[in-house]
């Protein structure tokens, strides 16, 4: 899928300008910018320790950086100074997490219900018909009613995207959701992810799924020691990057075996 | 404490039934038998049951009271040495490090001789009972006990929970109440039954101060009858009454257990 005339038209939803972010003596985003506009698939790749994530916890404000702009949907993100401001716009970007982190204590059609029901106010009978549709499209209509300690990684952490959806955020943000499941089970998390993006719905992913990223980004960006070497569109940065830090990485990583039985299951 | 949660998760359905047989059968045979064998001490026995009886409705009832007000404290306490601010913090950790640290029998002796024994309200004069008082010390204990329990159960759910429901838009209030604590009762469940078995077991301390519980009553009876066999037997009672009273606790907890661990 490649970035078609009308998306590049639209208007932003995401803007880092010039994003300075330190942990104690640690600096981690070195200046950042970054645009990614309504509808897109955004992918960043990188080493470990390049600040990826540490960028999505800055859209959400889950950590707020020493400097520079954030503009996240019309809302300055940087310049919001109270907790509840920073609820406010959680509410309207998803996030699903490495590890899934669904409540335990809680079934899968409750883990979905919780916030909006509980957070937005939503109706509770509408709120179920909207997890049972979304659980539907997570191909686990079955689970409802299970507990997350009964699924495998895989479907926990399609439960997750379902509660991420729930909420109707105006975008999503994946924090290297794939990373911590068995190579058999990355290939059904992919297919939602796939699904929800052509659905447009705005993603941003931090993955190490080289193939993934090649094949449904309208935008790939590369960083590392926190500022961003490279970006452009998937065949730029794939096939075509004239730095050669860039085609050692993607060169090392795309030959592994996980690619491969991914291709295998034919998704 | 009276077993570890460790041991208690732990125990098997086969020494349970020991227990039981202890408690439920044996103690109770030992008494009857005796009774029989002896009769006159049967008569003595029968004439003082219902005086025992009447002490030892007050022993649960200072624990229900005590149990009830020092989990709400305690829960409430264990919360505040949680919070943000540091005036909050404060005096929950200060009244925790004091309170937990000090026996039951102190505790006791304190609440009984610092409230009076009665309070004048809007122009009435309402008796303060030392039952009351005794509550009071037993609550004060089990709340610096839970309150350790609580905020040992809140720290030990994974920050990964809190960050799930940062990025769904919780408060950290509602997070606590919708998300942390939840998962905070199945884990002090088995500490909580032991704060509650002490109790129960503390309640005889409150003989002490005057409280009529049961081993007042005893005590009453084997001074009243003097028959070295009647008071061994009197004791006896006593034991078994405490276990009647502690034993279904530790079952209940069990069972909640069971329930909850199906999630």
């Amino acid at each position: 899928m490649t970035a078609s005339p009308e998306t590049e038209t639209n208007t932003a939803i995401v803007k880092l300008e010039d994003v300075h972010l330190s942990f104690g003596q640690t600096q981690v985003l070195k200046g950042i910018d970054l645009t990614i506009y309504k509808g897109d698939a955004f992918s960043i790749i990188g080493p470990s320790g390049s600040g990826k994530s540490t960028i999505l916890r800055c859209i959400n404000a889950l950590v707020t950086p020493q400097s520079g702009k954030i503009t996240v949907a019309g809302t300055r993100v940087d310049q919001l100074t109270k907790e509840s401001e920073r609820i406010q716009l959680r509410k309207r970007v998803g996030i699903v997490f490495q590890q899934y982190n669904l409540f335990p204590h809680l079934t899968v059609l409750d883990n979905i219900v919780l916030a909006p029901t509980k957070i937005l106010g939503a109706d509770k009978t509408a709120t179920v018909k909207l997890a049972r549709e979304l659980l539907e499209k997570v191909r686990l209509s079955e689970k409802a009613d299970a507990y997350p300690g009964q699924l495998s990684g895989g479907q926990q952490q399609r439960v997750a995207i379902a509660r991420a959806l729930a909420m109707k955020p105006e975008l999503v943000l994946f924090d290297e959701v794939t990373s911590a499941l068995d190579p058999e089970t990355v290939g059904e998390v992919l297919w939602v992810i796939r699904d929800l993006i052509r659905d447009g719905m705005t993603s941003i992913l931090v993955t190490h799924e080289m193939r993934f990223a090649e094949e449904i980004s309208d935008t790939v960006v590369f960083t590392e020691n926190g500022r961003i070497v490279d970006h452009g569109s998937p065949q730029q940065i794939f096939h075509t990057a004239d730095n050669p830090r860039i085609r050692q990485f993607v060169g090392g990583l795309s030959g592994g075996g996980r690619g491969a039985v991914r291709d295998g299951e034919g998704i | 404490m009276s077993m570890t949660a460790t041991q208690a998760s732990k125990t098997t359905s086969k020494s349970s039934r020991v227990l039981r047989s202890i408690g439920f059968v044996a103690m109770p045979l030992l008494v009857i038998g005796w009774s029989l064998i002896d009769l006159s001490l049967g008569r003595e026995l029968v004439e003082w049951i219902p005086y025992l009886a009447s002490g030892f409705s007050m022993n649960i009832l200072i624990t229900i009271c005590a149990v009830t007000l020092g989990t709400t404290a305690g829960v409430l306490l264990g919360l505040m040495q949680l919070a943000p601010y540091w005036f909050v913090r404060l005096p929950a950790q200060v009244y925790v490090q004091i309170f937990r640290n000090a026996p039951a029998l102190v505790l006791i002796f304190a609440t009984t001789y610092i409230f009076p024994f009665e309070v004048v309200l809007f122009g009435n004069y309402l008796p303060f009972p030392d039952w009351v008082k005794a509550v009071i010390g037993l609550a004060i204990l089990s709340s610096a006990y839970i309150a350790e329990i609580t905020r040992g159960a809140v720290l030990s759910i994974p920050t990964t929970q809190w960050e799930a429901t940062k990025g769904l838009g919780f408060s950290r209030l509602q997070a606590l109440r919708y998300v942390i604590l939840p998962q905070c009762v199945r884990r002090s469940l088995p500490p909580w039954m032991n704060v509650a078995s002490s109790m129960a077991m503390g309640t005889s301390l409150a003989s002490l101060v005057g409280v009529h519980e049961l081993m007042h009553a005893a005590t009453d009876a084997s001074t009243a009858v003097r028959r070295l066999d009647f008071t061994i037997i009197a004791y006896v009672v006593v034991m078994a009454a405490f276990f009647t009273l502690c034993y279904p606790i530790a079952r209940l907890t069990r069972r909640l257990e069971r329930r909850f661990n199906t999630g």
